[in-house]
C-alpha cells in the first residue's frame, strides 16, 4: 500500500468519532431511501405478479340484477379480453364465542377460468352439490380459528342459515380486506365468504342472474371508453357505476401505501444528504487546515495538486462508503421489518423480494456525490495554496470592527461572551452550517411528530366529533323514518338518529367520481360533519358540501355546478351547485341536507342508516338481536373501532416516534459534535491561554458550550419554520382520495422537537467539552499552530 | 581557489562560467530576481534583484538576518514560489514562467528539501515518510538505503513522535536524498536542534554532498556553520551583500555553537 494511502487510513482512524457521526447521518438518509424503495419495490413487484397470476380484473361494476347473458354482451365491448359475472351480497354472521355480530361479503365462485381467481390456502373448495359448504378468507379463518369443518350461523338474504367452512382462500381483490365504510381492516368483524354459484344464487334468489361484473382489458384498451360502454350496458340493470382498479378498495389502499413509501423516499433522504455534505465539508476543511504544512511538504517533494486533492477526496469517499454500507445494511433490515409489518395488513400468497439493486445504485450515486460535493470546496481551496505559503503557519484570522462588532461592544459583555460572538461573526459559514444542521434536525422532528398531531386530530374528529354514536346499523333497504321509533325501543338505546346514503356518480365536465350523497337530518347530534379544525360544518340549504380531495378530483370549486347521477333507484340525475369545499380527515362522500335530498327525490323522508347511542349494559342484548334481524345488513361498533384504531396506532406510532427521534438526534449530534470538535481543535491554543491566565475550566468550557448552544437556540425557530413548511409539503404529498391529512401542528410538537434537539446538542457538546479538560496547557501553548 | 569574496560578488552567471576547476557546471542561474509580497495594503520587497549562480557538487551556506530574503530565495530555487521579476534557470530550463505542473515535475525529479521543522507526516513511520518520495521519484534509492545513509537503519519503523528532533531531521534528510536529487535545499536544518544533534545532521548533509556530489544550499542563522561550506553567500535586505569561497573547510564535528 502506498505511503499516502496509509496516511489516509491513519487519518481516518484518528478522526473516527467524527467519521462515524457523519457516516451515521449519511447512513440514515440512505437507510430511509433503501428501506422505502426496497419495500415499495417488493410490494409493487409482488402485486403485479399476484394480479397477473390470479387474473385480477381491470374494470368492476355492481348492478341490481341482470341476466347472465349481459356478461357475454360485456365481453364484446371493444378492448375487453374477458368478462365475468357473479353474485355478491352482504351477510351478518353469528360466530361462536363472539358476542357481537360479524359482517361478511358473500361472493359466488366461478368455474376457475374467470377473473379475480381466489387461491386455495387450506382445505378445499365448496362442493357444488352441498350448498351449506363455504370457503372463507384466510385471515378471517385465522382470527376465529375457523378451521375447515367448523360451522357458523349466517343471516343470508333475511334467512338464518347454518354454514360449514371447508377451505381458506386468498384473493387478489382482497389483499387489503376492509369492510365497506370502515377505516381499518378488522379480521374478526369482517370476513369474505365464497359459495358455489348455485348456492349463492338460491340464497339471493338470483338464479340465472348476476349483480357484479368484472372485466379484463387488452393492453391497448382505453379504460375510460370501456367504463363508459359498460355503464351504458348496465344502466337498465341498475348499474352502480363502473370503475377501474383505482376505485377498488384493496387496490386503492395498497397503491396509497406505495405512494406514501415513495413520498418518504423522496422527502427524507435529501435532508440527511445535505447535512452530511455540510459535515464532510466542515470536517475535511478542518483536517486540511490542520495538515496545511503537510500539504506544503507533499508539494515540496513533488506531489501534484491533483494527487493531493485526490488524496483528500479519497478520505471523503471512504467516509461516504462507510455511510453507504451502514445505510444499506440498516436499510435492508428496516425493509425486512416494514415488509413483515405490511404482511399483517396486506395478504399476499407470496412475496417477490426486491433485491434493492436499484436503490443501492441510486444511494451510492447520491451518497458519493454528496460527500464529493461537500469535500470539493474544502479541498479545492486548500490544495491550491502555493507550497511555500502552505508550509508557513496561516495568518491569524482577521477580526475587524464592523458595525455588528461595535454593536456587540455596546452590550458590554464579558470577554468570554465576546469571544463567542466574535467567533460566530468571524466564521459565519461554519456557524451557518451548524445552524442549518440543527435546524434540519428540529425540522425533521416537527415533520415527524406532526403526524401524531394529525392522527390525534383525525381520531378526535372521527370518533369524538363526527361519530358520537355507539353503533351504526346499515339497513338492507331504505325504511321510512318511523323505523327510528322501533330503534328507540331496542335494548339500551338512548338516542336513535337516521342517515341516508345514496350511491352516486358525481360528474363535472369529462371528470367523474364514484361517491355517495350522504343526507344529514336536521338536528342530528350523533353523526355530524366536522372539518379538519374540529368545527361542525353547517350544511347550506341549497347544494352539496364536498371534501377537498373529491373537489380536486372533479376539478370543482365552491359555486360550480356538478351533475349527480344516483346509482340506486330512482336513478335520477340532478344538477347541484357546490356550496362549499371542506378539508376533512376521512371520507369521500358528498354531503347534503336530508330535506333537500328528499325534495329533489320527490319522496317522503327515508333512511338506510340508524345511528344509536347505547347504554353499554344494553349492548349485548342489542348485539344478539341484530344477529337475527334480517333488515340489518351491517353493524359498526364505534367504540370497538376506536379501540382498534388506538391499539394499532399506539403500537406503530410508538415505534415511529422512537425511530424519528433517533434520526433527529443523530443529525443534531452529528452536527454539534463535529462543530465542537473543530472548535476545540482550532482554538485549543486560545482556550489553553485562557486557562493559563487563570480562567476556570467552567469559564473556558463556557466559550465552547456557549457558542454551540447559542447557535442551537437560534436554530430552533428556524427549524420550526422549516418543519412547518415540510409538514405542509407532506400533507400535500400524503393525501389521497382515501385520506386527507389535516394540517395542524400543536405547540406540544414544537416544544418536544426543540427539547429533544437542545438536549441532544447539549450532550454532544458536553462530550467534546471533556476533551478541553484533558488539554495539556504547556504543550498546547508550545504547539505551532 | 584564488577568488575572493568580492570577486565572487561581482561574478554573475551572465559573465560566463567561472574558471575554477573545482566547480562543475552551473546548476542554478539567477538574474535580477525580485519578489514582492502583498498582504492587504502592505507591500514587502523580499528580494530586490538577486544575481547568483550555483554549481554542481557545491555546498553553499546562505547567511543573513531574519527578513533578509534567504527563505524566499530558497523557495524560488526549489520551485515552491515564483519570482516577481528577473530570470531563474535550472540548468537550461527557465523556471520563471513554468507552469504549476512543470514546477511540480521539477521538484519531483530534481530537488530535495529539508526544513527547520522537519515537516514529517506524523501518521507515517520513518520508512513510510521516505517512501512518500521513493514512490513517485524516477530513480530512487530504497527507503532503507536512504535511512541507513543518515544512520537511522535501526529506527525505520518508528513514528515521528517516537524520534528525537535530530532523528526526525535525519529522516527528513533521508527523504530528501532518496530520490537522488541534483540539488538539496535546506532551510535552517539545525535551527531547532541543540549543538550536538545539529552536528549529526550537518554530518549527514556533508556526507551526502561529498559522496553523491549533490549541490547543496543551506540556510542558517548560525555563523559557525559557514565554515563547512565551499562557499558563503550573505543576503541583506533582499540583495547579495557578500559572496566568498572558504579557503579551508572544516568538517562538521569540528564545528560547535
Amino acid at each position: 500500500m502506498r505511503a499516502l494511502d496509509r496516511k489516509l487510513l491513519r487519518d481516518l482512524r484518528r478522526i473516527w468519532a467524527q467519521t462515524l457521526a457523519i457516516a451515521l447521518v449519511l447512513g440514515c438518509g440512505i437507510m430511509v431511501l433503501v428501506a422505502a424503495t426496497t419495500t415499495q419495490g417488493t410490494l409493487s413487484g409482488t402485486q403485479t405478479a399476484y394480479y397477473e397470476r390470479q387474473r385480477f380484473a381491470d374494470v368492476f361494476s355492481g348492478l341490481t340484477r341482470a341476466p347472465q347473458s349481459v356478461v357475454d354482451q360485456a365481453s364484446r365491448i371493444e378492448g375487453v379480453l374477458q368478462a365475468e359475472g357473479r353474485i355478491s351480497f352482504p351477510a351478518v354472521l353469528d360466530i361462536g364465542g363472539m358476542e357481537e355480530p360479524a359482517t361478511a361479503r358473500v361472493i359466488s365462485l366461478g368455474d376457475g377460468e374467470g377473473l379475480n381467481l381466489p387461491l386455495l390456502r387450506r382445505g378445499r373448495l365448496p362442493h357444488p352439490d352441498r350448498p351449506e359448504e363455504i370457503a372463507i378468507n384466510e385471515s378471517f379463518g385465522l382470527a376465529h380459528g375457523l378451521e375447515p369443518g367448523a360451522r357458523l350461523a349466517a343471516v343470508l338474504n333475511g334467512q338464518l342459515r347454518e354454514l360449514q367452512v371447508v377451505g381458506w382462500l386468498l384473493s387478489p381483490e382482497f389483499v387489503y380486506t376492509i369492510a365497506p365504510g370502515s377505516m381499518m381492516p378488522d379480521d374478526r368483524r369482517f370476513g369474505l365468504i365464497w359459495m358455489t354459484t348455485p348456492a349463492a344464487a338460491s340464497a339471493r334468489n338470483m338464479t340465472g342472474a348476476v349483480n357484479e361484473i368484472s372485466l379484463r382489458l387488452s393492453r391497448s384498451a382505453d379504460p375510460r371508453a370501456v367504463i363508459a360502454a359498460l355503464d351504458t350496458l348496465l344502466a337498465p340493470y341498475g348499474g352502480t357505476g363502473a370503475h377501474g382498479r383505482d376505485r377498488q378498495a384493496s387496490h386503492a389502499f395498497l397503491s396509497g401505501e406505495m405512494q406514501q413509501l415513495q413520498v418518504m423516499a423522496r422527502f427524507m433522504p435529501p435532508v440527511f444528504l445535505i447535512v452530511a455534505g455540510f459535515l464532510v465539508n466542515m470536517v475535511l476543511g478542518r483536517l486540511i487546515a490542520l495538515e496545511r504544512a503537510q500539504i506544503g511538504l507533499l508539494k515540496a517533494i513533488g506531489y501534484g495538486t491533483r494527487e493531493i486533492a485526490w488524496h483528500y477526496l479519497k478520505l471523503a469517499l471512504l467516509i461516504g462508503f462507510i455511510g453507504l454500507v451502514l445505510g444499506w445494511g440498516f436499510g435492508h433490515w428496516a425493509a425486512e421489518g416494514m415488509i413483515t409489518l405490511y404482511a399483517e395488513y396486506f395478504r399476499f400468497p407470496f412475496l417477490l423480494r426486491d433485491r434493492g439493486f436499484g436503490a443501492i445504485g441510486l444511494a451510492a450515486v447520491l451518497g458519493m456525490a454528496t460527500v464529493l460535493i461537500g469535500a470539493g470546496r474544502a479541498v479545492r481551496a486548500s490544495v491550491r495554496l502555493p507550497a511555500a505559503e502552505a508550509m508557513s503557519p496561516p495568518a491569524p484570522p482577521l477580526f475587524s470592527r464592523g458595525f455588528v462588532d461595535r454593536a456587540i461592544m455596546a452590550l458590554r459583555l464579558r470577554q468570554t461572551s465576546m469571544m463567542i460572538l466574535r467567533s460566530i461573526l468571524r466564521w459565519p459559514g461554519r456557524a451557518a452550517i451548524t445552524l442549518f444542521g440543527v435546524a434540519a434536525s428540529v425540522a425533521v422532528l416537527v415533520m415527524s411528530y406532526f403526524i401524531f398531531d394529525a392522527v390525534d386530530l383525525m381520531a378526535d374528529s372521527v370518533f369524538g366529533q363526527s361519530n358520537r354514536q355507539t353503533v351504526t346499523l346499515s339497513l338492507s333497504a331504505p325504511a321510512p323514518v318511523s323505523v327510528l321509533n322501533e330503534a328507540r325501543r331496542l335494548p339500551g338505546v338512548q338516542i336513535a338518529e337516521g342517515g341516508m346514503a345514496l350511491p352516486a356518480r358525481l360528474v363535472h365536465g369529462h371528470r367523474n367520481r364514484l361517491s355517495a350523497v350522504q343526507g344529514h337530518f336536521e338536528g342530528a347530534s350523533l353523526a355530524r360533519l366536522i372539518d379538519d379544525r374540529g368545527q361542525v360544518v353547517t350544511l347550506p340549504h341549497d347544494g352539496l358540501v364536498l371534501p377537498l380531495m373529491l373537489a380536486r378530483g372533479l376539478g370543482v370549486e365552491a359555486g360550480d355546478i356538478i351533475e349527480v347521477e344516483l346509482l340506486s333507484p330512482p336513478r335520477q340525475r340532478w344538477r347541484v351547485p357546490v356550496a362549499a369545499v371542506i378539508r376533512q380527515g376521512m371520507g369521500q362522500e358528498a354531503h347534503m341536507r336530508a330535506d333537500e335530498v328528499f325534495a329533489r327525490l320527490g319522496l317522503a323522508p327515508m333512511l338506510n342508516q340508524i345511528h344509536l347511542r347505547v347504554d353499554p349494559q344494553g349492548l349485548p342484548a342489542l348485539n344478539a338481536l341484530v344477529k337475527r334481524t334480517p333488515a340489518v345488513a351491517g353493524l359498526a361498533d364505534w367504540a370497538e373501532v376506536r379501540r382498534q384504531f388506538d391499539a394499532t396506532l399506539s403500537e406503530s406510532l410508538l415505534t415511529m416516534v422512537g425511530i424519528y427521534t433517533l434520526i433527529g438526534v443523530l443529525i443534531a449530534v452529528g452536527v454539534v459534535y463535529n462543530a465542537a470538535r473543530i472548535q476545540v481543535s482550532e482554538r485549543s491554543h486560545e482556550l489553553a491561554s485562557l486557562r493559563v491566565l487563570g480562567f476556570t475550566r467552567a469559564e473556558v468550557g463556557f466559550v465552547l458550550v456557549g457558542e454551540v448552544m447559542l447557535l442551537t437556540l437560534v436554530a430552533v425557530p428556524v427549524g420550526w419554520v422549516a418543519g412547518h413548511a415540510m409538514a405542509a409539503g407532506l400533507v400535500e404529498a400524503m393525501s389521497n382520495d382515501l385520506i386527507q391529512m389535516p394540517f395542524v401542528i400543536t405547540r406540544r410538537t414544537y416544544a418536544l422537537a426543540a427539547a429533544v434537539v437542545v438536549l441532544a446538542s447539549f450532550v454532544a457538546v458536553m462530550l467534546v467539552r471533556r476533551r478541553l479538560d484533558r488539554v495539556d496547557l504547556a504543550s498546547a501553548l508550545k504547539a505551532r499552530s | 581557489m584564488g577568488k575572493t569574496g568580492l570577486q565572487g560578488t561581482m561574478q554573475s552567471a551572465t559573465q560566463g562560467r567561472p574558471k575554477q576547476d573545482l566547480q562543475g557546471q552551473v546548476v542554478f542561474r539567477m538574474e535580477g530576481v525580485t519578489r514582492v509580497y502583498r498582504t492587504g495594503a502592505v507591500e514587502v520587497q523580499a528580494l530586490r534583484g538577486i544575481d547568483l549562480a550555483l554549481f554542481e557538487s557545491e555546498m553553499v551556506v546562505l547567511l543573513g538576518a531574519s527578513g533578509s530574503g534567504k527563505s524566499t530565495l530558497l523557495n524560488i530555487m526549489g520551485g515552491l514560489d515564483r519570482a516577481t521579476g528577473g530570470q531563474v534557470w535550472f540548468r537550461d530550463r527557465a523556471l520563471t514562467h513554468a507552469s504549476e505542473a512543470a514546477l511540480t515535475a521539477f521538484r519531483r525529479d530534481h530537488v530535495g528539501f529539508v526544513f527547520q521543522f522537519y515537516n514529517l507526516v506524523p501518521s507515517l513511520s520513518a520508512r513510510e515518510n521516505v517512501a512518500l518520495v521513493t514512490e513517485i521519484a524516477r530513480n530512487p534509492m530504497r527507503p532503507e538505503e536512504a535511512l541507513e545513509r543518515v544512520g537511522l537503519g535501526a529506527r525505520m519503523d518508528h513514528f515521528p513522535s517516537e524520534l528525537s528532533g535530530g532523528e526526525q531531521q535525519r529522516v527528513a534528510i533521508a527523504r530528501a536524498i532518496a530520490k537522488r536529487p541534483e540539488v538539496m535545499l535546506c532551510d535552517e536544518p539545525t535551527g531547532a536542534l541543540d549543538s550536538k544533534t545539529g552536528v549529526q545532521v550537518l554530518e549527514a548533509l556533508y556526507e551526502v554532498n561529498r559522496d553523491l556530489g549533490t549541490a547543496t544550499v543551506l540556510i542558517t542563522h548560525n555563523a559557525s556553520i559557514q565554515r563547512i561550506a565551499h562557499r558563503v553567500v550573505v543576503l541583506a535586505d533582499g540583495l547579495v551583500s557578500e559572496d566568498r569561497r572558504n579557503t579551508e573547510r572544516l568538517s562538521p564535528h569540528e564545528v560547535s555553537w
